[in-house]
């Protein structure tokens, strides 16, 4: 850093010679070069999130012989007595009540596996983070297959059990969809917080596990006054990134049980494609789209402030 | 010898693990190439991990005679390489003229696309269909250029809104910042404007973080199903998510349908293994930066 | 500085034309629909259905050797996501000139504005001859007509009906309720069949309405208030209804039916798996084949209302946006003869639309091997309702349904249906244009 200071003191006398004329060529430059970017971003991400809060109180349609009119609050009025509503925000809220917990200690426990200096943990490494490049499409598809009353993890369970068990229709069965939903999002999604655990352990010094050594701590104490307080900003990062996905379930909802059974999976974001791209209710779907908003938008600053509270 | 047993037991804990995640994707590979009734009696044993049995391309030969699979994939192809490659260049110069050059507004800018950050694109997914739908559309006919209403059904509505990305804007203003301004300094002493700066030093040693940016956006692009789910219909312009998820609504036996899983899956891992470490160090970045 | 801006210029320049080039690879697609000139542009759902595509060809081949002027020039889509294709085509303008609609949707897309009426008089087969069921009118006016109907039968092999001591019913001794529900408990009892009675219940869509709705209607209930179209209450969460609901679920919770059809129920039933199954008349050709004169060709059961089944099947029409209205008419107007509803029937086994296609066929003729499906449609056919609501209503009964399969009570399940579609016609001004 003091060779950097020293640099930037010489070269100030040749950045004084500039010309005004120079600052408005690097402005007029650099206005340029932003550009692209910030008004792609207006038109495709905040027009948009502007747009739900309009279209929500109107009653557009995707199509509409007539034009939209402004409705109040019709749209969620509606949607307050939609029961289907109140699954949809309990199940969402349940989904990643289990998820963030489970596979962020999952992943940590994934993390320090492959961290140890043994031979061959790349190879874990690599086969731990193989369900994250699959796409999620191709997940659900295939544990359809593997869900199935008589598919594979049924024939694993009732070999493994000697037979003892007899395993349910998974997706078919309203108490065991949403759990062997979480099971299969947990599988696909643990090893990208496995890599983000790792990095954060591996800027934990060395020498601090070196000076627990000589205290002679045992591993949990060296878990606990090492390497937990060494995570702590890679711990937000976890925990808010885990919940937003998990705030977002969709994907295997839509491929794998539309909902059912029983609206035993039917999510927030679900019911807003349901509602808008199915129903072609976009001003409903832009009702449920605010409420979403307001939800996430919630959920990381409390967040952010808890974790805040702490430091 | 205890220091032997604690490695077995970490080793058995690994091993079960890796069996965890890597048998049902052994399972969806080693059945595309079985027939249906096989598959379902290799259930009972091991053999539905092995390649075993009266194996053949049958499944994968159906596919393609069932859909346009090869142009699904094609199009998938162009979507994710075009989405990477207007990224880099659109998100890296914006970064480059905030972290660089001094600007009026330049921190209000910087602010608002990290604030954008926590937005997650479900949240305004809806409301964007009804927006891309009224957008004007250019097209051209013939020798004619015709402006009509509305995006659905295109190969731009699938690219566009997805160019611009404020992780990568943040992630290329974070790496830019290390490198050091002294370059820019002896550059402008040299005659050299800012966007030769941008181009001839700045981007030629960020390669790992356009690497890093180029994974990051491929994999969301390959993978997107919700966005095209909804803006695409025709045949000729769907993706390939889009396009397996139709397949399976067509009731089709399950070896064709893991053998098209298989074929736009294994792809993908076998390009993730030869560039793992470049993938492992784009995640990783992805949390520690952030 | 000037090299300095025509760097950025060029990188610019070179991102708008990488943009371009996207879009301009959309101009392939776009340039098709419609009508450029006198080339009309024809969609048809059929893609995955070649005997009945062919039909279609042929008959475009025909009318484009007719005469110079006009070319009709096909474009086919898969049946899973035609509507889709088309609603999308509705919104971004796109819309063929000709185009299939699937008969429960033309009132939907009249309101919308995708069709217009079309005027096929003076064609060689009067739209007064059709029957009823193939003719999509929306406000008296005619927007669509269809060359066939499909009706829906229980196919049973009679010698196991035989066996078991289950009567074969005929048209004019239907089975009553009672009678089938101890049909299945006999067949049940049987032990030779995990689920006697294959429905389908596996499929997605438009089949939940178009198969179970029917058997609503026997039970005396109905998807809305056909008096005035205004009102779901009540009828879809009647007693009648929630009568047919309740049924509906024991057929599950006595395991009669599964809960979820294999992915072939018709292979299934030709296997033996099952022994009644509901299935469309679109596989009597096959199953005769098969089962030869062991088939059994059921009328549907009488709930108490009457034996009912769902009418209307695909139909023409004209987009609202052709720009060659004259060609996309005289098209409609070629299309209509005798010979051509008798391809149709012959090509997909479906019901031809008129009694004089009908003569030409040995199989639908009266006495025929299939005419007992041309007497169903005749007698049983009940249209679903003819409302811009419909495709909400279809899905609300579609949700509605599969949740009293998987143990919904009855009545809160129909209720809440009922509610959405009378909120959805509200918030839609009852779709009054």
């Amino acid at each position: 850093m003091p060779t950097m200071f020293a640099a930037r003191e010489r070269l100030r006398p040749v950045r004084r010679a500039r010309t005004t004329n120079a600052r408005r060529r690097e402005s007029f430059t650099a206005f340029g070069m932003a550009t692209p970017a910030v008004v792609l971003l207006i038109v495709f991400l905040v027009v948009p999130v502007a747009l739900a809060f309009t279209l929500a109180f109107t009653d557009a349609r995707l199509v509409s012989p007539t034009p939209a009119r402004f409705v109040g609050l019709r749209n969620f009025t509606l949607l307050f007595q939609d029961p289907t509503f109140y699954k949809s925000l309990r199940n969402t809220a349940y989904f990643a009540a289990v998820v963030v917990p489970l596979q962020a200690g999952l992943a940590l426990v994934l993390a320090l596996l492959v961290n140890a200096k043994v031979r061959g943990v790349n190879f874990f490494r690599t086969v731990y983070f193989l369900p994250v490049v699959t796409s999620m499409v191709v997940v659900s598809l295939l544990w359809t297959f593997l869900y199935r009353e008589d598919g594979l993890v049924n024939h694993v369970l009732s070999t493994l059990t000697l037979g003892h068990v007899q395993g349910p229709d998974w997706l078919g069965d309203p108490a065991t969809a949403m759990p062997a939903i979480i099971l299969m999002s947990v599988w696909q999604g643990v090893g990208f917080h496995m890599i983000i655990w790792l990095a954060g352990l591996q800027t934990i010094p060395a020498e601090l596990y070196e000076a627990a050594d000589l205290d002679g701590a045992t591993r949990w104490h060296r878990f606990l006054h090492v390497t937990w307080p060494g995570l702590r900003a890679t711990r937000t990062f976890v925990l808010v990134t885990i919940t937003i996905a998990a705030l977002s379930l969709f994907t295997q909802i839509r491929v794998m049980t539309q909902g059912g059974p029983l609206d035993s999976t039917t999510t927030v974001v679900y019911q807003a494609v349901h509602s808008g791209y199915d129903q072609q209710q976009t001003a409903y779907a832009a009702a449920v789209s605010l409420i979403f908003f307001v939800l996430v938008l919630s959920v990381s600053l409390v967040q952010r402030f808890l974790t805040r509270e702490k430091d | 010898m205890t220091s032997f047993l604690k490695h077995l037991g970490g080793h058995t804990v690994r091993i079960v693990l890796a069996l965890v995640f890597a048998l049902p994707l052994v399972f969806m590979f080693v059945s595309s190439f079985k027939p249906d009734d096989q598959i379902f009696g290799d259930l009972d044993s091991l053999r539905a991990f092995l390649p075993v049995g009266a194996m053949s391309l049958d499944n994968y030969t159906a596919v393609f005679e069932r859909v346009p699979a090869a142009r699904f994939l094609l199009n998938s192809v162009l979507i994710s390489s075009i989405t990477v490659v207007l990224g880099i260049v659109v998100n890296s110069m914006a970064a480059f003229a905030l972290s660089r050059m001094r600007w009026p507004g330049r921190k209000l800018v910087l602010t608002a696309i990290i604030a954008t950050l926590i937005v997650p694109f479900e949240t305004f997914a809806l409301p964007l269909v009804w927006w891309v739908n009224q957008l004007p559309l250019l097209t051209v006919n013939g020798f004619h250029l015709e402006w009509s209403t509305g995006w659905m059904d295109t190969y731009q509505v699938q690219i566009l809104p997805f160019v611009a990305n404020a992780f990568s804007v943040f992630f290329f203003h974070q790496y830019f910042q290390s490198i050091p301004r002294e370059l820019d300094e002896a550059a402008i002493v040299d005659g050299a404007g800012w966007f030769t700066i941008y181009r001839r030093i700045v981007m030629p040693l960020s390669g790992p973080a356009v690497a890093t940016v180029a994974i990051l956006t491929f994999l969301p692009a390959w993978n997107s199903y919700l966005w095209p789910l909804m803006v695409v219909q025709s045949e000729e312009l769907r993706p390939v998510m889009v396009g397996i998820s139709y397949f399976f609504q067509l009731n089709v036996g399950w070896g064709q349908i893991v053998a098209y899983s298989s074929m736009i899956t294994v792809p993908i891992l076998a390009l993730f293994v030869a560039f793992q470490r470049s993938f492992v160090n784009s995640i990783a970045s992805s949390g520690v930066k952030g | 500085m000037l090299f300095r801006t025509r760097r950025l210029a060029a990188v610019s320049v070179a991102v708008t034309a990488a943009t371009a080039l996207v879009a301009g690879c959309t101009s392939g697609s776009a340039s098709t629909s419609g009508a450029s000139g006198d080339t009309l542009t024809l969609w048809t759902h059929n893609a995955g259905n070649s005997v009945e595509l062919d039909v279609v060809k042929k008959i475009i081949k025909d009318f484009n050797g007719s005469q110079d002027k006009y070319k009709v020039k096909l474009q086919a889509f898969p049946q899973s996501d035609y509507n889709n294709s088309v609603v999308a085509a509705a919104s971004a303008r796109k819309l063929p000139c000709l185009l299939d609609v699937d008969g429960p949707n033309v009132a939907n897309w009249a309101w919308g504005g995708y069709l217009d009426p079309i005027d096929v008089s003076g064609s060689e087969v009067p739209v007064l001859s059709q029957l009823a069921s193939t003719v999509g009118r929306y406000n008296d006016k005619l927007y669509a007509f269809g060359f066939y109907d499909v009706s829906l039968a229980y196919f049973a092999r009679k010698s196991v009906l035989n066996a078991n001591g289950v009567r074969v019913p005929t048209m004019d001794k239907p089975w009553t309720k009672d009678e089938f529900n101890a049909a299945l408990a006999k067949l049940k009892k049987s032990g030779k069949f995990e689920y006697p009675l294959e429905m389908g219940t596996g499929g997605t869509g438009e089949w939940w309405s178009y198969a179970y709705s029917p058997q609503l209607q026997s039970f005396g209930g109905d998807l809305i208030d056909r008096g005035d179209y205004k009102t779901a209450s009540g009828t879809l969460d009647g007693e009648n209804a929630v009568e047919w609901a309740t049924w509906f679920h024991s057929l599950v919770a006595k395991d009669y039916m599964a809960k979820k059809s294999g992915a072939d129920p018709n292979k299934d039933f030709l296997a033996g798996k099952s022994a009644i199954q509901w299935d469309g008349s679109w596989n009597a050709a096959k199953n005769a084949e098969k089962l030869g004169d062991d088939l059994a060709i059921i009328p549907p059961v009488d709930f108490g209302n009457g034996p009912k089944i769902g009418g209307a099947s695909w139909q023409w029409g004209m987009s609202s946006t052709c720009s060659n209205k004259a060609g996309a008419q005289a098209w409609l107007k070629f299309s209509r003869q005798t010979k051509y509803f008798v391809d149709y029937a012959k090509a997909t086994s479906t019901i031809p639309a008129t009694d004089a296609a009908a003569q030409q066929i040995a199989d639908y003729q009266p006495g025929g091997k299939f005419d007992v499906l041309v007497q169903f449609a005749r007698k049983y056919a009940m249209v679903r309702p003819a409302t811009p609501a419909y495709p909400y209503i279809s899905t609300e009964f579609e949700k509605a349904s599969k949740d009293i399969l998987a143990g919904a009570d009855p009545k809160d399940a129909l209720g809440q249906a009922a509610k959405s579609i009378d909120n959805n016609l509200k918030t839609n001004n009852y779709y009054s244009n």
